[in-house]
């Protein structure tokens, strides 16, 4: 017996990984061109333009140096990623479980559904001032105001999740007799777990604009502060600076959930079965 | 033991067609019993509510109307008296073989050592010793289909329900795989009943075969071929085997619908 499923195996597609992958650019190559040439168009162009109404390239890093050397950046950074980090956080733990309660009974579907669809069109910026109100200038309304934009994206993902997965697999755990609880857990959530990184990704960039929309609209603070001013004093090349950096690092951060998904759910880029090259 | 009877079973579902409900008739009064360590095939165009039948057995649907029994005793939902084998395997992509075996073992509550054991001893048993840490996708579909078994087997049911285990694999892995359930049936003695639109094998599997059509039983066949059936090639070339399959095959062709 042991010797057909030998036989099997070797009938299997890829199951001897000798054939040379095709060696093309590598991609990181194509990115790294496609951005050198942008900066290179934007500092040829963006020279010719008055510094009050743009600037270019070197101007912004003559300028980010200053912010480093003063060590108003790092400052600023800090603070500006504290609410972050919390509210982003929060988003998380409370969206994934949501949106599966959602998806998984009819009723709560019924019931609260809708609440998750309005609130992901939601104008959150028309709110803040109502938000200020309830809570303060200070460290919460900052938490609140990105929690409250980053957690639709991920419980509607997850909710979608939940939706997509196969009932053939469900059944596998009906006909085992796992309890709701166990279906839940160990087959719903394992299924739904790539539109679930889906909607953390896709939260990134909301939390990122809410976390300057907190600064400016509350206690003036962090990066968002940095903009302002400089804004208001015309000094657009340092104004650049934090829009930047923010999005770097909006950059990092779902490359690092990309590298998070792998490790979660190794399966999924293997049934995908992605091209890398 | 593990004898199981459908009573006067019957099913009907309504369909929305074109804004018109329809009500479908999915079964209509089939009963049918499997005696204990017998393999049972029921086959029968698609549509004539094999599958349903089987689903109903195990417990992922509901009946209409009338009854099934294990040994006896009605069953209500799925149970670990009944082991399902699924058509397209249906493993779970994030587990390995060993877990996925291991995952119908928790369900019926075992745990720590007797766990990992038990389910190497069936991935063993189907020939598996040795894959035992490739997740699904790693997996020929021959392969998964033996993983699929042995989850099934592990829980030790009274009865394996296998709903056209085979239908998804090409014609030389369906044949390897017809042989090594024949080898599983002689040493755990299971009670087998297996969907099937492939004629050839539900005669070579099957000890009878249940022609189905339209939702009712039409014909019950023996298969007058002796076990142990150790070599289906033989067994292809022997009179019982072309006589039977022409019977089923006549069964089949009874309305004459397909000859048309």
């Amino acid at each position: 017996m042991t010797e057909l499923a030998r036989t099997e195996l070797a009938s299997l597609p890829n199951a001897e990984p000798d054939a040379p992958a095709k060696r093309g650019v590598p991609r990181f190559v194509i990115t790294c061109l496609s951005v050198g040439a942008l900066i290179l168009l934007w500092e040829i162009f963006g020279r010719r333009i008055n510094p009050i109404f743009g600037s270019y390239p070197s101007a912004i890093a003559v300028a980010f140096v200053d912010l480093v050397r003063s060590g108003k950046l790092l400052t600023a950074l800090i603070q500006s990623l504290q609410p972050f980090v919390v509210g982003y956080g929060l988003a998380i733990v409370a969206g994934i479980p949501i949106g599966l309660i959602i998806g998984r009974y009819r009723t709560m579907e019924a019931a609260f559904g809708i609440y998750v669809t309005a609130g992901y069109a939601m104008p959150l910026v028309a709110l803040v001032p109502l938000l200020v109100l309830w809570l303060g200038l200070g460290f919460a309304v900052k938490v609140a105001v990105i929690f409250l934009m980053s957690l639709f994206p991920i419980c509607i993902n997850t909710w979608l999740g939940v939706i997509a997965v196969p009932k053939s697999l469900i059944e596998v755990g009906r006909s085992f007799v796992a309890p709701n609880r166990v279906i839940l857990l160990r087959i719903i959530l394992p299924a739904t777990l790539p539109y679930i990184m889906a909607g953390i990704r896709l939260a990134v960039g909301r939390a990122v604009v809410a976390m300057v929309i907190a600064e400016f609209f509350t206690t003036i603070s962090g990066l968002g502060a940095i903009i302002i001013n400089s804004a208001n004093n015309f000094d657009t090349a340092t104004m650049f600076v934090p829009i930047i950096l923010l999005m770097v690092m909006a950059i990092g951060l779902n490359t690092l959930i990309g590298v998070i998904e792998r490790w979660v759910a190794p399966w999924q880029a293997e049934i995908a079965g992605r091209d890398q090259s | 033991m593990g004898e199981v009877s459908l009573v006067d079973l019957s099913k009907q579902f309504t369909l929305r067609i074109d804004g018109e409900m329809h009500t479908v008739r999915a079964l209509s009064g089939v009963s049918f019993t499997v005696r204990d360590g017998e393999i049972v095939a029921l086959i029968g165009p698609s549509g004539c509510g094999k599958t349903t039948a089987l689903r109903i057995a195990m417990g992922l649907e509901s009946a209409s109307a009338g009854r099934v029994t294990v040994d006896g005793r009605e069953v209500k939902g799925c149970g670990h008296d009944r082991g399902m084998v699924f058509q397209h395997a249906e493993l779970l992509p994030w587990l390995s073989a060993l877990q996925n075996v291991m995952f119908g073992l928790e369900m019926k509550g075992m745990r720590g050592r007797a766990l990992r054991e038990t389910a190497m001893r069936y991935l063993e048993l189907v020939g598996l010793g040795g894959s035992e840490r490739r997740r699904p996708h790693q997996l020929s579909g021959g392969m998964k289909q033996r993983v699929g078994i042995a989850r099934a087997l592990a829980i030790d049911p009274k009865v394996l329900l296998m709903d056209e285990p085979f239908g998804a694999l090409d014609a030389q892995t369906r044949e390897i795989m017809q042989q090594e359930l024949l080898t599983i049936h002689a040493r755990t003695k299971k009670t087998i009943v297996f969907v099937t639109h492939d004629l050839d094998e539900a005669v070579l599997i099957a000890d009878r075969i249940i022609v189905m059509r339209d939702g009712r039983v039409q014909e019950i066949m023996d298969v007058p071929i002796a076990r142990p059936r150790d070599d289906l090639g033989a067994v292809r070339g022997t009179k019982e085997f072309a006589d039977t399959r022409y019977q089923v095959w006549k069964a089949l062709h009874a309305d004459g619908s397909i000859l048309h």
